[in-house]
């Protein structure tokens, strides 16, 4: 992860007055896998689009190996899309979707029979050379998607939600087999999803994005273990958010009581958003614990028991392999290391509460994200 | 259960074709193979097709000129139809729509008075001092009636076909490195095939067949092969020879049909006439 291959320097983008992209700031290494990762309307297909050259952007520059490529269309850029729901050419069997853009920059014959052979073992669809595109199943189309574009040898293949149309199992499957392409050809990967677990598992680095700004640019263990803001702890896994006050360096109150963290650097009794992780929290017996509460919800989940308990009106949401009877009084210890403390943000208060936890909530928002663009 | 149900449905159209157009057809090869005086079996009306050829030639050719014409024209305008916003979209389909709501009869006779010697191109070129041209009685007129009438029935086509081409597609190929002549020639051309197959069709068909138009705007130099088949029934009393030259008729326009379609078999639109 070395040489920086495109940068975006103040992108805002603007269409009827809405601002859609609000002053983004980014760059992309050679060889990384980077996520932009959000809820639908964030502006990551958007900055998306404007790498690929489909939108040109309101203000702002474009920048590939430090030139300008604002005005420069998709067809003269070195970066190459796998399209949502793949826009595979109906009218074309699969070599000669893979052969479109070899063909297109007229390379010899023998070249580019040697080449898109390659692309097809490489995505594992060998044999299929012949068959119609609507004669295969979603994740065969994904695969002649990736070959299509991967067979030009872009520099930066540019991914938007390539996975979103496949069901479940497949989507894993596909997943390792991306990052496994990514690292065996070393290309740039610019990978678009609303899933957090997919931006997690596959990338470098994740770019958190929502309302058209970055909220935060990390490792995907420092996404998940540092959030900067409420929107971040909340969007990526589940969090517990509460309100409380940095006494100073290491001292956090809530709850009206004082814990020992990890934090240090904030002002001497500035308020702060406080982070605990569903599943860094262990029951003790109730006269062990640091706070008491009532179980109101147990939920099976396969790996483990989401389990709501209500502190003093406040409900967590924990997550445990250990099952606790609705109505149990229980006692939770928290450790410095389970204690996470954010500065206050436009977010504050928004999210981390779980009074209106309901198990089909997942699902729920999950299609309302398949809605998207 | 279905199955049954679905007859149930279709059963009076299979009737009507049955009573109206089988059982015609039949009638028509009957008179195409007897005489017309004695009325027994003859294959007289057949030999005399060949001297007919030069009329089935040239109707093939104006309405194969006739056909690419519309879709050079209408090609172009289907495309700028397709990429209007959904207001501008309707308002010109009516406008494409509006002149097949006027009575054929009267739109090729609205031509016959802007073309004729004394009509009023040449009313306007004689005013300003020009020598007036010989317009009316050529092929061209003959082949401008045909596009002026049938050009709807191309537009409408391509229309439907072209809109339903993904935008994302052209994105792909400007992806893969083509640019503007290049997305038109390798997907949205390509793409539009089983439209263009369709528009050809729906011009050819009617135009081969046409009687009116060269009756009208031609001369006896440009006499198309409908004209010959109604002057067999109406004047010439000869309706065994009309019949026998509405067979051959529909056997070619059968024929021209299957190479048009011929085109497209590497294609997914195949067309059904």
């Amino acid at each position: 992860m070395s040489k920086e291959l495109i940068r975006l320097r103040d992108i805002t983008m603007e269409f009827d007055g809405e601002k859609i992209l609000d002053g983004i700031n980014l760059y992309f290494n050679d060889k990384e896998f980077l996520t932009l990762l959000g809820p639908s309307g964030c502006g990551k297909t958007t900055t998306l689009r404007i790498i690929g050259g489909f939108l040109t952007p309101s203000s702002g520059d474009v920048l590939f190996d430090g030139k300008r490529m604002n005005d420069v269309p998709p067809y003269d850029r070195q970066v190459n899309t796998v399209f949502q729901r793949y826009a595979l050419f109906p009218h074309l069997n699969v070599y000669e979707n893979i052969a479109f853009g070899l063909r297109v920059a007229k390379l010899p014959k023998a070249e580019i029979q040697e080449r898109v052979h390659e692309m097809l073992g490489i995505v594992g669809l060998k044999g299929y050379e012949h068959r119609r595109i609507e004669s295969l199943s979603g994740g065969q189309q994904q695969r002649v998607a990736i070959a299509r574009a991967l067979v030009n040898r872009p520099k930066v293949l540019l991914l938007d939600e390539p996975l979103a149309a496949l069901d479940l199992r497949l989507r894993k499957d596909m997943q390792n087999e991306l990052k496994r392409i990514q690292q065996t050809l070393g290309i740039t990967f610019i990978y678009v999803t609303h899933d957090q677990e997919e931006a997690l598992s596959m990338s470098d680095t994740v770019v958190v994005m929502d309302k058209g700004r970055i909220q935060q640019i990390g490792k995907p263990e420092d996404i998940y273990n540092e959030p900067k803001n409420a929107f971040v702890a909340d969007f990526i896994g589940e969090s517990n958010i509460l309100d409380g006050v940095m006494l100073e360096d290491y001292k956090v109150r809530f709850f009206g009581r004082t814990f020992k963290c990890l934090d240090a650097g904030f002002t001497p009794n500035e308020p702060v958003d406080v982070v605990i992780r569903p599943e860094d929290i262990d029951f003790v017996p109730p006269e062990e614990g640091h706070l008491v509460g009532t179980v109101t919800s147990v939920t099976f989940k396969g790996l483990n028991y989401d389990i709501i308990v209500d502190f003093r009106g406040f409900k967590w949401l924990i997550q445990t392999t250990d099952h606790q009877p609705e109505g149990a009084t229980v006692g939770i210890r928290l450790n410095p290391e389970d204690i996470h403390v954010m500065h206050k943000s436009e977010y504050s208060g928004m999210f981390g509460d779980y009074s209106s936890y309901s198990a089909e909530y997942d699902e729920l928002t999950e299609d309302a994200d398949h809605e998207e663009e | 259960m279905k199955k049954n149900r679905s007859l149930l449905l279709s059963g009076p159209y299979i009737l009507w074709m049955l009573a109206f157009t089988l059982i015609p057809l039949g009638v028509v090869l009957y008179y195409a193979l007897t005489d017309v005086e004695t009325g027994k079996f003859t294959l007289n009306n057949m030999a005399q097709l060949l001297q007919y050829l030069p009329a089935f030639w040239r109707s093939i050719c104006y309405s194969v000129v006739a056909a690419l014409i519309c879709l050079l024209i209408g090609y172009p305008v289907a495309y700028y139809m397709s990429r209007c916003g959904a207001v501008a979209q309707k308002f010109l389909y009516m406008l494409v729509m509006l002149p097949m709501c006027m009575s054929f009869l009267l739109r090729t006779m609205a031509w016959v008075g802007l073309l004729q010697d004394t009509g009023i191109i040449n009313s306007l070129l004689s005013s300003i001092g020009l020598p007036t041209v010989e317009m009316i009685r050529t092929p061209g007129a003959v082949i401008l009636g045909m596009v002026y009438n049938y050009l709807p029935y191309m537009i409408l086509p391509l229309y439907s076909v072209i809109c339903k081409i993904d935008r994302r597609l052209v994105e792909a190929a400007e992806d893969l490195g083509c640019n503007g002549p290049k997305v038109f020639s390798k997907v949205i051309l390509p793409l539009s095939m089983p439209g263009i197959l369709t528009g050809m069709t729906m011009v050819f068909v009617p135009a081969v067949s046409t009687f009116y138009i060269s009756n009208k705007m031609g001369s006896t130099e440009t006499i198309l092969i409908g004209d010959i088949i109604e002057r067999m029934f109406k004047q010439g009393d000869n309706a065994n020879m009309g019949a026998a030259l509405s067979l051959l008729l529909m056997v070619l326009v059968f024929v021209c049909t299957g190479i048009i379609n011929r085109f497209g078999s590497d294609e997914e639109g195949s067309v059904i006439v």
